[in-house]
């Protein structure tokens, strides 16, 4: 089995509303798979189905290959946008709390917390109780709770909200660190650059249905647009743009550079050769700057939902 | 998997270490103890002053038979007017001036003729103890006057009491039902005394994770019945953790109390001590206590017992998970106060089914249908065993209870976890149809 999670078909509906229109997605297994879609796209919806929280009236879920079942609840680890512990408990006993509710016997519970406390160098907190921790710090506390019994699955919905940008790194190549050590990531967020740098596979929801999906790497190759990001130096720019708006579809770019240099988009059709465009222009002048423009998650996400 | 017993445990623990909680078990009994102990405190006070009653008998009927007693002196006055007597006994601070009329024959006495005069209202017992004499006084005379002997009269009372005993010969006397219906009121109010207490804090548990919004995080890793299951197991026992250390703590407060004031707390109704030795020359007292004691002797002890703690624990574990299921449905506890009432009314209606059906017929329909449903059954069927119930009965209409807790305790788990997902929308009737389904 390469994967990990198997959603076929599932469809949720919340009386009148339709929440989830026959959504099928695959997680591979070892992936980073982001989640993405506007708000009310349904992707809570479908991580409560995969959490079993919430039934699915149409549809199958897979995980490693077994209909899920109760029994695979310590198999996912699932940190919700809607997050909180409970107030008045002692950070360590509600994580031996929770982490024995996941199946974990007590004593493994204490070791495994005792690490990670020392990882996340939060030790001292252990008889602390949460109303005396910052935000952040019970954020931390979530994330290793969520984590603590190894899961095959993680499930993080908007990980790093809350975080400030030296402990989203730290938790980022925590993630990253779990991931190599085998588990597979599900990833829910809004933040594109994110997934930009994490994410293997995503798909996209929007109003209930899945309107894209696949490798990233793929999606990305889908969305190119032939379009080249061009700096060059020349004596008469006026002349040259006047040359080159003859022969390509053009038009005016904006980046930083060191001299005034000529900046253009360029885009040229399917069937025409990069290095035609590139000899054409090192015959005009001095090329500084050539890069071909590769659609950003943001554009895809964008566009996309426009588009439908 | 089941964690029932992690979450009672958690439950129960969080529940007996909270600060508000601990000060509540250790403070209610001393302030409880300090009310009776004032009260008891200024109710002495009050009756060992000794009361003057000045007398104007302008009749000369009834004088001589004021005698006075422990906490009353008779003051009898002669030869003055009302006004007289009136700023007389205002002068001497009587408590009181009782004036009777002269009168031109005994069947012509009337409110008009006896009054009683006083600075402030006169107490009950009084009144009624100075009525009890006079007619007593009164008729005697009467009879004198018709030529009847009293003595011959007195001789000649019979007094009756009817001995019971059913086919098996089982001894019972009428006290027997009071006995009853006493233990069925103390059960209902036990009770009742419970779920007000402790009926809110079960609610609040279940809304802990909603408003900690810990919910997800929870409801993704336990079932919601059994998380439901073991918040009203967990609080439950932590009320009965405190119940019980309220009981010793208070029965050990009261008697250091008594011990050092010297009032004894355990029978402060001085009013009710009165009116009993009023009513009842000794034998009669005597007479009553004895029948008493055998009433006690003839309840089913064992039985009751018995069916006292499990009609107990389920009629509270049944109350208690309505309670779990309002908590489920609401969002805050500002929304479930109104709830509590409605609550209350099965048990309300069950203590008055219990007082004017069960005594009367403890086996007729009424009784008999109201201690098979579960809402009722945990009054009306404690106040039917002490007539004697088949086992059968008291046996199914205990599965009914269990039964109907379990219902409820599922039914709070569907509405919990439908109701996280709902997002303030108001679920339309066949929605609710569809959370019980799935």
């Amino acid at each position: 089995m390469n994967n990990l999670l198997e959603v076929n078909e599932v469809s949720k509906n919340f009386g009148d509303f339709k929440a989830l229109n026959k959504v099928s997605i695959t997680v591979p297994k070892g992936s980073i798979f982001g989640l993405l879609g506007p708000n009310g796209a349904g992707k809570t919806t479908l991580i409560r189905v995969i959490n079993q929280i919430t039934m699915p009236d149409g549809g199958k879920v897979h995980l490693d290959g077994e209909i899920l079942s109760p029994t695979h609840i310590k198999n996912i680890g699932y940190l919700p946008e809607e997050r909180g512990l409970y107030k008045s408990m002692k950070v360590g006993e509600q994580a031996l709390y929770l982490a024995q509710l996941k199946g974990l016997s007590k004593t493994e519970a204490k070791a495994r917390l005792k690490y990670w406390f020392e990882r996340l160098e939060i030790g001292g907190w252990w008889n602390k109780k949460i109303q005396e921790l910052s935000k952040g710090m019970a954020q931390k506390i979530q994330f290793v709770v969520t984590v603590l019994h190894r899961p095959k699955l993680l499930i993080f919905d908007e990980p790093f909200s809350g975080f400030d940008p030296i402990n989203a790194n730290l938790i980022k190549d925590e993630i990253l660190r779990l991931r190599e050590e085998g588990a597979t990531v599900i990833f829910s967020t809004h933040r594109m650059e994110s997934v930009e740098e994490l994410c293997d596979d995503i798909a996209l929801l929007h109003k209930s249905n899945k309107i894209l999906d696949g490798k990233l790497i793929d999606v990305k190759r889908q969305y190119k647009i032939n379009t080249y990001e061009v700096g060059i130096r020349a004596n008469n720019k006026a002349v040259l743009e006047q040359d080159l708006a003859a022969k390509f579809d053009i038009s005016a770019a904006n980046f930083k550079t060191l001299e005034d240099e000529l900046k253009l988009n360029i885009k040229l059709s399917e069937t025409d050769n990069p290095n035609d465009l590139l000899n054409y222009l090192t015959s005009k002048g001095a090329v500084s700057h050539f890069v071909e423009l590769i659609p950003s998650v943001n554009d895809i996400f964008i566009q996309t939902v426009k588009n439908n | 998997m089941n964690h029932l017993p992690l979450i009672i445990k958690r439950e129960y623990l969080t529940k007996v270490k909270n600060k508000s909680f601990i000060i509540m078990t250790i403070l209610s009994p001393i302030i409880m103890i300090a009310l009776i102990a004032i009260v008891a405190y200024l109710s002495q006070l009050n009756n060992d002053k000794v009361r003057t009653i000045s007398i104007l008998d302008e009749s000369g009927l009834v004088q001589g038979i004021f005698e006075n007693s422990e906490k009353t002196t008779y003051h009898i006055l002669e030869n003055m007017s009302l006004d007289e007597a009136k700023a007389l006994s205002r002068e001497a601070a009587s408590y009181g001036l009782l004036h009777i009329n002269k009168l031109d024959t005994i069947e012509a006495v009337s409110e008009e003729h006896i009054k009683f005069y006083s600075e402030e209202s006169p107490s009950l017992t009084l009144i009624s103890n100075l009525e009890s004499k006079l007619e007593k006084e009164l008729t005697n005379i009467k009879l004198k006057q018709q030529d009847i002997d009293i003595d011959l009269i007195n001789a000649s009372k019979v007094r009756i009491d009817i001995a019971q005993e059913s086919f098996e010969g089982e001894k019972s006397s009428k006290l027997d039902s009071f006995a009853k219906l006493g233990f069925g009121i103390a059960a209902g109010y036990l009770l009742f005394m419970f779920i007000i207490i402790y009926g809110n804090m079960i609610m609040r548990s279940v809304i802990e994770e909603k408003t900690s919004r810990i919910i997800e995080i929870i409801i993704s890793s336990v079932k919601p019945v059994q998380l439901m299951l073991g918040k009203i197991i967990g609080t439950s026992l932590a009320g009965i953790t405190q119940f019980i250390i309220w009981m010793i703590f208070g029965g050990l407060l009261m008697t250091i109390v008594s011990l050092v004031i010297g009032i004894n707390l355990f029978e402060t109704s001085v009013p009710q001590q009165e009116l009993m030795e009023l009513t009842s020359n000794g034998s009669d007292f005597n007479f009553y206590f004895e029948s008493f004691k055998t009433a006690l002797q003839n309840l089913p002890l064992m039985n009751l017992i018995f069916a006292f703690i499990l009609f107990f624990i389920c009629g509270y574990l049944l109350y208690s998970s309505l309670y779990a299921a309002i908590g489920a449905a609401v969002d805050n506890e500002t929304d479930t106060q109104q709830f509590l009432v409605p609550i209350m009314m099965p048990l309300i209606l069950a203590v008055y089914i219990g007082i004017f059906t069960v005594i009367e017929d403890p086996h007729g329909t009424v009784s008999t249908v109201f201690s098979f449903i579960p809402l009722t059954s945990p009054v009306v069927m404690l106040m039917r065993i002490p007539f004697g119930v088949p086992l059968w009965q008291q046996l199914v209409s205990l599965l009914i209870l269990i039964g109907t807790f379990m219902f409820t305790v599922w039914f709070a788990a569907k509405i919990y976890r439908v109701g996280i997902l709902m997002y303030g929308k108001k679920p339309s009737y066949k929605e609710l149809i569809k959370w019980i389904k799935y």
